[in-house]
C-alpha cells in the first residue's frame, strides 16, 4: 500500500523536471533567432523562413522541400506572358476539388517559348480563400505549368479582390521555381527533357522507318516495273 | 440493453420545496466536447438522467461531393473526415479504390504506408490522452507536453508530404512522393525518444491519485454491448474484446511485423482502461515502426497505375484498423470516372453510439470525461 497523494507527487517531479529544463535545454528555448532580419523587410518565401535566405532549411522547426502553399503559373523566363507554358487546356479547372480555378481560353493561338503555336489562358483566376493547398492541379497538368508556390505572406485588408489572384500575379519563372524547390524542379527540367528526347528519338525512328519503307516500296516498284518489262 | 439504462427515476422530494428535471443542451460551442458536438442531457441535480447525442452541426455534404469528382480529387477531402489521422484515412480510401482496378504498390511503398499509418496513430493517441486530461480539469501542462512529441511526427509529415496535417500523401498504387534518407534517420531519432516521453507521461499521470478516482468505475461499457453495438478500435479492446483489423485483415504488409494487440480482461471497460490502452497501443506501434525503419528497402513509390482512373462497374469496401477504429469507405464504381456512390464508414460515429449507456446514472462531471475517453473527431461523425 502507497502512501496516499504518492502518484501526484511523481507528477509533479515530472512537470519541475520540465520547468527547470525549460531554462537549459536549446530545443525547449521557445524563441528563435531573428536577429538577422534587417528592419522592414519581410521574408519573402517560406525558404526564407526564420533563417537566411540562401541557406537551406533542413532542421525540424521550419518550413521545408516540399511545402506547399497555393499554385502558381510557369513560364520559362523573359516576358512572363509571352513564354507561359499553360496552353488553356482547362484539364486543372475541371478537377480542383474545391473549384477555385476560373480559366478562359484565348480566342487565337501564339508562338510559346519553344516556338510552337498555341492557345493560351486570356484570363486564369485562383482565389486563394477557396484553394485547400492540395495540388491536385499540379498533378493533372500534362503541360507542368501550373506548380505550387510556398509564398505565404499573403495577408490584405482586402477580402474579396485581394484573395483572388490573376494571371499576372500568378506567373513565376522557371528559375524563381528552382529556388524554392530545387529538387523538385531539377526532377522535374529532367523529366521533361527526357520525354523532349524520347519524343525526338521516336519522331526520328518513325522518319526513318518511314523514309526505308518509301525505299523499299519503290524497289519493290522498279522490281515490278523490270519484272513486268521483261 | 445495459442494466443501467433502466434506473428508474424518482424524484428527490424535500419538506417544502419542489423539485424537476433539469434539462441542458450541452454544445454545439461547449469546449469539452471535441468540436461542435451537442447532446441534451436531462438533469437530476448532478445526475444525468437522460442523454440524448445530436448530429449534424458539421455537416459538409461529404459523401456526395465525392460522387461529383474524380476519384483522384476525393483524396484530398478524406484528409478533412478525421483531421487528426489523415494518413489512415488516405489509406483505407485508396485500399478501396486500389481493389476497383489492378495495380502493383512496391515495396517501399507498402513499407512507407505502414510507417505512416503507425506514426498517425501515435500523433492520434498522444492527442487523446493529452485532451483526455484536459477533460478531467488538468488543464495544459499534460496537453501541451503530449502537443510537444506531437509536433515532432507532425514536422516529419511536412517534410514528407508538405503539409503537417492535410497530407494528401497516399495515391493509387503508391504514394505521392518520396522521402530521403535523412528523412527516415529524422524518423528514426523520433522513435527512438518516444518511449521515453512515454515512461514521463505515465509517471506523470498513471498514478495520480485523482485520475484514478475520476476515471476508475465512469463510463463502464461491457464487451456485449460493444459488440453489439459494433464499436471497434481501442475501446472495444479496452471493454475485453481483442479485435484488431491489422491482425483480422492483414492489409499492406502487416503479416511481416510481430507486434501484439493490447486488450484488457473484459470486467469493466472504463475510462481508466480505455486510457491505458491507448498508451500500451502507442508502445505496439513504436515496436511496428522499428521492425520497418530496419527494413526499409529502396525503389519506387508508385506502381503502374492507369492514366485516367476509370474503373469497371463494381463495388468495393476498404477498411483499416484506424487509430479511432475500423475506417471503412464503400464505393460502387459505374463505368464513369466519378464513383456512382461513395460511403464511409466513420469509427468516431458509431462508437458514439453507445454514450447514453455508458453515461446514465453517471454525474454531468463524468459526462465530458466518457466524452473524452471515446475519441471523436467531429469532422468524421457528421461529415
Amino acid at each position: 500500500m502507497t502512501l496516499l497523494g504518492s502518484g501526484i507527487f511523481k507528477g509533479m517531479a515530472v512537470t519541475f523536471r520540465n520547468f527547470v529544463g525549460s531554462y537549459f535545454q536549446r530545443e525547449r528555448l521557445p524563441t528563435n533567432d531573428y536577429s538577422w532580419r534587417t528592419e522592414g523587410s519581410l521574408p519573402q518565401h517560406a525558404g526564407d523562413y526564420p533563417k537566411e535566405e540562401g541557406e537551406q532549411l533542413r532542421d525540424t522547426t521550419t518550413v521545408t522541400n516540399y511545402s506547399r502553399n497555393f499554385p502558381m503559373l510557369l513560364h520559362d523566363g523573359g516576358e512572363p506572358a509571352e513564354t507561359i507554358r499553360c496552353v488553356a487546356c482547362q484539364i486543372c479547372e475541371r478537377s480542383c476539388p474545391p473549384q477555385c480555378i476560373y480559366i478562359e481560353k484565348s480566342t487565337e493561338k501564339k508562338e510559346d517559348a519553344s516556338g510552337k503555336m498555341q492557345f493560351y489562358p486570356a484570363t486564369f483566376d485562383i482565389d486563394v480563400s477557396v484553394c485547400m493547398s492540395c495540388q491536385i492541379c499540379v498533378e493533372v497538368c500534362p503541360f507542368d505549368a501550373i506548380v505550387m508556390n510556398s509564398q505565404f505572406e499573403l495577408s490584405t485588408p482586402n477580402r474579396f479582390g485581394g484573395l483572388l489572384l490573376r494571371r499576372g500575379d500568378l506567373l513565376k519563372s522557371n528559375d524563381y521555381y528552382h529556388k524554392i524547390h530545387p529538387e523538385e524542379a531539377a526532377a522535374r527540367d529532367k523529366r521533361i527533357a527526357d520525354e523532349k528526347t524520347a519524343k525526338e528519338a521516336k519522331k526520328k525512328a518513325a522518319a526513318e522507318a518511314a523514309k526505308k519503307k518509301a525505299e523499299a516500296k519503290a524497289k519493290a516498284e522498279v522490281e515490278a516495273g523490270e519484272g513486268r518489262s521483261e | 440493453m445495459n442494466a443501467s439504462t433502466e434506473t428508474s427515476y424518482e424524484l428527490l422530494e424535500q419538506d417544502g420545496l419542489e423539485t424537476s428535471l433539469l434539462e441542458v443542451s450541452m454544445g454545439p460551442h461547449h469546449p469539452s466536447t471535441h468540436g461542435v458536438f451537442r447532446m441534451d442531457v436531462k438533469l437530476d441535480g448532478e445526475t444525468v438522467v437522460d442523454l440524448q447525442p445530436v448530429f449534424g452541426y458539421l455537416h459538409r455534404n461529404h459523401e456526395k461531393l465525392a460522387e461529383n469528382m474524380s476519384y483522384l480529387a476525393n483524396m484530398p477531402f478524406t484528409d478533412r473526415l478525421d483531421y487528426f489521422n489523415s494518413m489512415t484515412n488516405n489509406w483505407a480510401y485508396a485500399l478501396a479504390a486500389e481493389q476497383l482496378v489492378e495495380i502493383e504498390i512496391p515495396e517501399r511503398a507498402e513499407y512507407l504506408r505502414v510507417i505512416m499509418a503507425e506514426l498517425t496513430r501515435l500523433v492520434n493517441h498522444v492527442a487523446l490522452v493529452g485532451f483526455f486530461v484536459n477533460d478531467l480539469g488538468a488543464l495544459g501542462t499534460p496537453l501541451l507536453y503530449a502537443f510537444r512529441e506531437r509536433e515532432k511526427i507532425l514536422d516529419l509529415f511536412e517534410q514528407a508530404s508538405g503539409a503537417r496535417m492535410m497530407c494528401n500523401y497516399f495515391r493509387f498504387g503508391g504514394l505521392r512522393c518520396d522521402v530521403t534518407e535523412d528523412w527516415l534517420d529524422e524518423c528514426r531519432r523520433v522513435v527512438d525518444r518516444f518511449p521515453a516521453f512515454l515512461d514521463e507521461y505515465e509517471q506523470l499521470l498513471s498514478e495520480n491519485e485523482i485520475i484514478l478516482s475520476r476515471t476508475q468505475g465512469v463510463g463502464n461499457l461491457s464487451s456485449e454491448l460493444a459488440i453489439n453495438a459494433g464499436i471497434t478500435g481501442p475501446m472495444l479492446r479496452a471493454s475485453g474484446v481483442s479485435y484488431d483489423l491489422r491482425k483480422v485483415d492483414q492489409y499492406g504488409i502487416y503479416d511481416r511485423f510481430k507486434f501484439r494487440v493490447p486488450y484488457t480482461d473484459g470486467d469493466v471497460g472504463d475510462c481508466y482502461d480505455r486510457f491505458m490502452i491507448r498508451m500500451l497501443e502507442m508502445r505496439e506501434s513504436i515496436k511496428i515502426l522499428k521492425q520497418a525503419l530496419a527494413d526499409i528497402p529502396e525503389g519506387d513509390i508508385i506502381g503502374k497505375a492507369p492514366k485516367v482512373f476509370k474503373p469497371k462497374p463494381a463495388e468495393t469496401y476498404g477498411r483499416v484498423e484506424g487509430p479511432k477504429g475500423e475506417l471503412g469507405f464503400y464505393l460502387i464504381a459505374d463505368g464513369t470516372p466519378k464513383p456512382y456512390r461513395y460511403r464511409v464508414r466513420p469509427p468516431s460515429l458509431i462508437n458514439l453510439t453507445v454514450l447514453r449507456d455508458m453515461c446514465i446514472g453517471q454525474k454531468i462531471a463524468d459526462t465530458v470525461v466518457i466524452l473524452g475517453s471515446i475519441d471523436i473527431v467531429l469532422g468524421e461523425v457528421d461529415r
